[in-house]
């Protein structure tokens, strides 16, 4: 049982748990994530790792309520403990000195960016970080994600705060300044990294995307989450999550990701039920 | 001599009408009558052929006459001596391969059921708990082993060392222990509380167990030897999946076998939503492959309420892989065999389902390399199968998360790991390997004996 040492509301539907798992976070980097199960009917899911700390032996995760394994998580507190929390998965994301690197989150994706914004500005990158979310009240982390930013502008869709507008105009006219961008990291909801994608590949600069299809094992043992890059068929959880994101065919990531819409409703309709009752 | 009794006591069995609509054991086991008549046509020969036939060296022919005196304790002490997984192996050996192939009465085309009594004596054991001869706990020799994968292969090898008062730890990557046995062969064929029973047998002799414990991932196999253990063992499988490389393979409604068994076995979405992982409930399904994989597939899909479940195989029904009685099984519950058949595309709707599946008949040419008859495709051959469901069981291949991740280890081309077949020890100092990591994908019983060996020598090199 691994036990949740922190709980902190990011916003009503965002949450973050800080979990006591000590050898997940002695080998944990950026970039990489682990499979939770809450408990023994439970499904398993993947939440990338948003932190990690060795001498606390602790393990952030931030997940946003969508369904019911992530409803369900919502409902535990500090001192309650899952069933399974495996890791380190996935590779790690590239860190290296690449010269200027544009950081654009969406959503959630800014809790999964700001360990890799961290890493890239400690390798001597320049760091400008593109913020969007839907509204304010969706929006958290902008000091973290601002402390390892040498710019950092946020967009909201409704103009409640910042910018009104998506991520993908500031994303545009920074390519346009003439500015040299070396590399382009986009997390968010797989909309909003095929747009990115799509504004960055007349511009030829390198876009690292994250990709999150369906798992059951994350450890490449099942192949459900495949994924098509570059022409080529690969696995999400073992030669990822992190592809290049012109390669990447997103039409089929966005089909492959509705496989279970009327199973999870069902499921969480069910959930609701037993859980009101 | 006593005249030879060739009538085998048959297995009574689930009907196949109702047993295709549930997931409960189709085989029913031998009462206590049945077991020991079946126990007293063993003529207990003094050459026991029998036994050369067990990759563990069950001592056959001692534990079935106890099951004949009606010592059942005793059945269980000499049975469990040699295997520590007697509810498994007695339920999916290939004892038709094996054990019952060298019993001498198989010359009379009557063995003794040597797997239905094995099963019998370990349900007895699970059904009368504490009535064995309790074994005396060996004097702790101070060595520590790891123990990688906990299929069959890693809890024998668990087992074996701790019996020899070795300190086991036994690493596994996934919720639960058992490997293939817990998320791949089905609930109707091997129920998981059989395995569950027998992997905390495991863990009673001392074994410590670590779940969710991705070596390569958390510490690698060198940082185990640099941690304090003395030796470690390999047992990972060959869990990762193959696709056929054909074009539509991405459509919606496309399985390996391992996603679909691992979603009904592992996470029992047969009971979903009480259990939270869906699978999707095919009813015109194609199940491509013709070893134990497909057959398993196949029979799952029409316990989920499929209306038609093919099995589509390339080559003929001679060359299938799978056990003869496990095609008997699926042809009996309703399984339709399209053979001589080979998928050429997957077609798929503007959703991206598949809703057809394209195939070549096919004929037999020249054997290959197998010393099986090659398949060649049948030019304009093509037909179309409807289907809203597919399942491809074309077999498996190492994981190369451990060899990826070691300095040192010797793969070959098809990414298997190169290990002495006598003693398992690869080319790594203090590494030993066995099971489906060392020979791809073979059976049960070939991995426990690898289990075995390389304990036996693991044990030989601590004692050195
Ligand atoms: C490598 C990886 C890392 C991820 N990291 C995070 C993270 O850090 N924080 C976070 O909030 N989410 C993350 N996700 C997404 C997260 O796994 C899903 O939101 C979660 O599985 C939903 O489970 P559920 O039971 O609550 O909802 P479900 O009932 O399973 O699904 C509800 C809705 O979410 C969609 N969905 C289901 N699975 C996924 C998925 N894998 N990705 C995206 N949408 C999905 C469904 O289509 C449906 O619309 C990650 C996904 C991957 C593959
Ligand atoms: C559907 C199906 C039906 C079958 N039916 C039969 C049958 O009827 N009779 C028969 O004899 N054989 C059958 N087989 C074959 C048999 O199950 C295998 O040959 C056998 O299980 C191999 O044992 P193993 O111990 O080598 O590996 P596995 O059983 O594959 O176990 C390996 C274990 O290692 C774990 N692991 C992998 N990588 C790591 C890592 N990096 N760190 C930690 N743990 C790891 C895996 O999660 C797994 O639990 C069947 C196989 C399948 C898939
Ligand atoms: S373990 Fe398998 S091969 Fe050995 S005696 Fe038992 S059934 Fe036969
Ligand atoms: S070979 Fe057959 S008959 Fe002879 S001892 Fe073994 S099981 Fe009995
Ligand atoms: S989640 Fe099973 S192979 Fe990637």
């Amino acid at each position: 049982m691994y036990k949740i040492l922190l709980k902190q509301d990011l916003v009503p539907s965002i949450h973050l748990f800080e979990v006591a798992a000590p050898a997940v976070a002695k080998k944990a980097r950026a970039g990489q994530f682990v499979m939770v199960r809450i408990d023994q009917k439970g499904e398993r899911i993947p939440l990338t790792i948003a932190d990690f700390d060795q001498k606390e032996g602790s393990v952030t995760i931030v997940f946003m309520e969508v369904g019911t394994t992530t409803a369900r998580l919502a409902l535990m507190e500090a001192g309650e403990a899952i069933a399974d929390f495996v890791g380190p998965l996935g590779l790690p994301a590239e860190i290296k000195k690449f010269g200027t690197v544009a950081c654009v989150a969406g959503g959630v994706g800014v809790a999964l960016i700001t360990p890799i914004a961290r890493e890239l500005k400690q390798a001597g990158n320049k760091i400008v970080s593109i913020l969007g979310a839907r509204s304010q009240d969706l929006l958290f982390w902008e000091k973290e994600l601002g402390a390892f930013s040498d710019r950092l502008i946020v967009t909201t869709d409704d103009g409640s705060y910042g910018r009104k507008g998506v991520v993908t105009e500031p994303l545009k006219e920074l390519l346009e300044s003439g500015e040299k961008v070396d590399r382009v990291i986009a997390i968010g909801p797989v909309v909003m990294m095929k747009f990115c994608s799509l504004t960055t590949q007349p511009f030829g600069v390198k876009t690292i995307v994250s990709l999150n299809p369906i798992m059951v094992d994350g450890t490449g043992m099942c192949g459900c989450c495949r994924v098509s890059v570059g022409g080529e068929t690969r696995f999400a959880c073992v030669d990822g999550p992190d592809f290049d994101g012109h390669e990447v065919d997103w039409d089929l990531l966005l089909a492959r990701q509705t496989i279970y819409l009327d199973e999870e409703k069902c499921s969480f309709e069910q959930w609701q039920k037993s859980h009101s009752s | 001599m006593a005249k030879l009794n060739l009538n085998r006591v048959p297995m009574p069995r689930q009907d196949p009408k109702k047993r295709a609509k549930n997931f409960d054991e189709v085989a029913l086991g031998y009462s206590l009558k049945q077991a020991k008549e079946e126990a007293s046509r063993c003529i207990q020969c003094p050459k026991r052929n029998c036994v050369a036939g067990c990759p563990v060296d069950v001592d056959i022919p001692e534990f079935i006459k106890a099951i004949g005196e009606g010592d059942m304790p005793e059945a269980v002490r000499v049975l469990k001596n040699k295997n520590s997984l007697p509810g498994i192996c007695g339920r999916v050996c290939p004892q038709e391969t094996q054990c019952e192939a060298t019993c001498s009465l198989a010359k009379k085309d009557a063995p003794i059921a040597i797997g239905r009594l094995e099963r019998f004596v370990a349900d007895w054991e699970r059904a009368n708990a504490g009535a064995a001869r309790p074994v005396d706990p060996p004097k702790p020799k101070g060595k520590r082993v790891a123990v990688v994968g906990s299929g069959p292969a890693g809890l024998t090898a668990a087992a074996d060392l701790a019996k020899l008062g070795h300190s086991v730890t036994l690493f596994e990557a996934l919720h639960v222990a058992g490997g293939v046995l817990m998320y791949g062969i089905p609930e109707f064929r091997l129920p998981k509380e059989i395995v569950q029973a027998e992997v905390d047998y495991v863990v009673s002799l001392g074994v410590k167990l670590e779940l969710d414990a991705v070596v390569g991932k958390l510490a690698t196999v060198d940082e185990l030897l640099n941690d304090g253990y003395q030796a470690v063992f390999l047992g990972t499988g060959a869990g990762a999946p193959m696709f056929m490389n054909i074009p539509g393979e991405n459509l919606n409604g496309i399985y390996s076998a391992n996603e679909f068994l691992t979603r009904v076995n592992l996470m029992k979405a047969y009971r979903f939503p009480e259990y939270d992982t869906p699978v999707k409930l095919g009813k015109r399904v194609v199940v491509i492959g013709g070893g134990n994989v497909a057959m398993d597939s196949a029979r799952c899909a029409l316990r989920l309420g499929a209306d038609k479940v093919y099995i589509v195989y390339r080559r003929s029904e001679k060359e299938m892989p799978a056990r003869r009685e496990e095609v008997e099984n699926a042809m009996e519950e309703g399984i339709e065999f399209k053979l001589l058949t080979n998928p050429k595309q997957m077609l798929g709707d503007e959703k991206n389902w598949v809703v057809g599946i394209e195939c070549y008949e096919m004929k037999l040419g020249e054997p290959d390399d197998s010393g099986r008859r090659r398949p060649i495709v049948k030019e304009g051959s093509e037909f179309t199968i409807d289907v809203d469901m597919v399942v491809e069981a074309l077999g498996t291949r190492p994981n190369p998360l451990v060899s990826s991740t070691t300095e040192g280890l010797e793969t070959t081309r098809w990414g298997t790991l190169v290990a002495d077949e006598e003693t398992g020890k690869t080319v790594k100092d203090r590494v030993w390997a066995g099971g489906d990591i060392v020979t791809g994908a073979a059976t049960v019983i070939s991995a426990m004996g690898a289990g075995k060996r390389a304990a036996a020598d693991i044990d030989r090199f601590l004692r050195r």
